[in-house]
């Protein structure tokens, strides 16, 4: 059934409209169009994952800029994601450090496991398959990033198959906390 | 042991709090330079440590930060490059994360040498969860009246904030950056004028990698001849190296400049030697831009000379027998490792990182990936291999920014020393063609 009334403008929460304050400070008054992309994040985690027309109609308004130069930056920056996206975005990087230790096989394991191919989300809505270029964690590759969380060493189907479980459990986690995200093992205890 | 400059305390329980970051002589070069020293001294021992860029470019930073334009009454900007993307690179992000009060101490030191009232730095935006220990760092350096208004009493007063890119390798090139900074694409920018003219926000920038500002502390606590005394040669100091691929034991290393490759590789000190008792094949030994080169070019020169980990060393014989020290990502390939597959798979990184300005980048960087993708595949022909050098030649130089050139010497060089290879997927696609197939003839070295 077609929606009979237009969906409600989408609004900043209370946390996020403070954060964006915050932000602002950070540049000259007559520059604040310095913190796009910072915002863009902010507006990515609010809804959903994914900045649609509208949500990023509503950044331009923050800033008080164009929608276009709002457009022309989301779609230029791989990590905005511009079209809906399952709970958990899998981002697997495929550089040649990860390549050399399995990415390929990593990615065709987890296609198989969530049933969704690169690009696509799985089945039950979980987890969207993303590839994406070299995350600086070529040490502990092969490696997959999901929100703050970097996964590394994902080189048996165990490290993976924990991983997903992780995820299955994980609430999600709100761009604006102060809390510390876990660091990667490989951060952990050398 | 080589000495440990930058990471010499990188294990202590709590050092990334400032508290026990102080305790272990942290912030004593903030107090140095404010207390005892003008900002052009400060310029001046950071020129005499020979210290150069870490980010890949190698320029020496004492000579960049004295080409700021200082006009009366223009703020000008330190920025650090944060933004950490070139494939075999990670040694940024450990620094970052364990060390966060060694890169703001930097900073602050730096800022006071050039000037600079408001600092940045430019983190990339898959490291929000750095950017967050960053934060925390910089409110604790707040707090103790190391930042904001009249530091230590010194009626010098700094702003620092740390500012996250999106997802685009283009934006570790600094005029890019600095487009991104100011919230636009990353769209790198003619030069002239040169940040340090009209950088940020057209005023005038300094912008410099993580290590280099981290290197800063330790020259102005120790003087700039003590610090150009550990090295050797031209290249001064120590250097983080993130060693990658087929290695043992891959992390991050800091090195004193000199130590020879192959103690690097094979000593348990380092690398530990090539995983699963195989051989090494080749080596891209400063991040995926710089010449790929087989195990005999890069543990000897064509001179026969041991290849050490410097800069003078790692270049010699050019680009014809030699590479370059670049950003300190060491990709190691062991004997199973096809070489045509790992140059399709920078060159798609390249297509796919070109910001599409500049046509022979833009679509220059499309056919090698594409030629290189037949190639691999084996539906390529002879020509093919010549087609792709040419293609390499033709965006070499004639594109803004240097990422035409970091996407074609990749390939240029693996034709120049894998050519058999190359040919080898050409004349036998069936056998090529089999998963974990992989020829095993000899490299061309020379």
């Amino acid at each position: 059934m077609e929606p009979t009334t237009a969906p409600a403008k989408p609004q900043f929460s209370a946390a996020a409209q403070a954060e964006i304050k915050r932000l602002l400070t950070h540049y000259p008054e007559d520059r604040s169009k310095s913190a796009l992309l910072p915002i863009l994040h902010i507006a990515q985690a609010e809804f959903g994952g994914w900045v649609s027309p509208e949500v990023q109609d509503l950044v331009a308004e923050t800033l008080n800029i164009k929608p276009i130069e709002v457009y022309e930056v989301s779609s230029f920056y791989t990590m905005y994601n511009l079209k809906l996206v399952g709970k958990h975005v899998l981002e697997i990087c495929r550089t040649g450090p990860c390549m050399l230790r399995g990415s390929d096989e990593l990615t065709e394991h987890l296609e198989r496991i969530t049933g969704a191919k690169v690009g696509e989300t799985s089945p039950d809505g979980l987890f969207t398959l993303k590839e994406v270029e070299c995350l600086a964690a070529c040490g502990f590759a092969p490696v997959v990033q999901v929100r703050e969380q970097y996964y590394e060493q994902l080189d048996t189907p165990e490290a993976v198959d924990a991983m997903l479980n992780e995820l299955r459990e994980q609430i999600h986690r709100p761009i604006l906390s102060w809390e510390e995200n876990e660091l990667p093992n490989s951060l952990k205890n050398n | 042991m080589g000495r440990k400059l930058l990471t010499e305390h990188i294990n202590v329980e709590g050092i990334n709090t400032f508290e026990v970051y102080r305790k272990h002589g942290g912030y004593r070069s903030v107090e140095k330079a404010l207390k005892t020293m003008t900002p052009d001294e400060v310029t001046e021992e950071v020129k005499k440590s020979g210290l150069r860029g870490r980010g890949g470019a190698g320029f020496p930073a004492g000579m960049k930060w004295g080409f700021l334009a200082k006009p009366e009454g223009v703020p000008r900007y330190l920025v650090c490059n944060a933004d950490e993307s070139e494939p075999g690179t990670f040694k940024d992000r450990q620094l970052m994360t364990k060390l966060p009060h060694l890169l703001i101490e930097g900073m602050i030191t730096g800022s006071y040498a050039l000037g600079a009232r408001t600092s940045y730095i430019y983190i990339r935006g898959e490291l929000l969860y750095v950017l967050r220990i960053l934060e925390k760092a910089i409110a604790e350096a707040y707090a103790a009246g190391f930042l904001g208004e009249n530091i230590l009493g010194s009626g010098y007063s700094l702003d620092l904030h740390v500012h996250p890119g999106a997802g685009a390798y283009i934006c570790g090139e600094e005029t890019a950056l600095l487009e991104s900074l100011e919230g636009k694409r990353g769209n790198p920018r003619n030069k002239p004028p040169f940040p340090a003219v009209q950088g940020l926000y057209a005023r005038p920038t300094v912008v410099n990698n993580v290590e280099t500002i981290a290197a800063v502390p330790i020259i102005v606590n120790e003087g700039g001849d003590e610090y150009a005394k550990i090295g050797i040669g031209k290249s001064t100091g120590t250097k983080l190296i993130s060693a990658c691929g087929h290695l043992n034991k891959p992390g991050i290393y800091e090195i004193e400049l000199g130590l020879p490759v192959e103690e690097f590789i094979y000593s348990d000190e380092y690398c530990g030697g090539i995983w699963k008792g195989r051989e090494l094949k080749a080596v891209v030994a400063g991040g995926s831009s710089v010449p790929i080169l087989p195990k005999e070019l890069i543990l000897k020169t064509a001179a026969g000379e041991n290849r050490l980990m410097s800069y003078e060393s790692l270049s010699d014989g050019g680009f014809i027998t030699g590479t370059m020290l670049g950003s300190g990502g060491f990709i190691a390939m062991d004997e199973t490792t096809c070489i045509v597959k790992n140059t399709w798979n920078f060159s798609r990184f390249y297509h796919h990182e070109s910001c599409g300005q500049c046509s022979p980048c833009r679509e220059g960087t499309g056919w090698l990936e594409k030629v290189l993708h037949r190639l691999e595949h084996g539906h390529g022909s002879m020509h093919d291999i010549d087609l792709i050098v040419s293609v390499a030649k033709q965006i070499e130089g004639n594109t803004i920014c240097p990422l035409g050139e970091a996407a074609a010497w990749p390939v240029a060089a693996a034709v120049r020393h894998f050519r058999h290879e190359f040919e080898w997927h050409v004349t036998n696609p069936k056998e090529a063609t089999v998963p974990g197939a992989v020829y095993r003839g000899a490299a061309v070295l020379a």
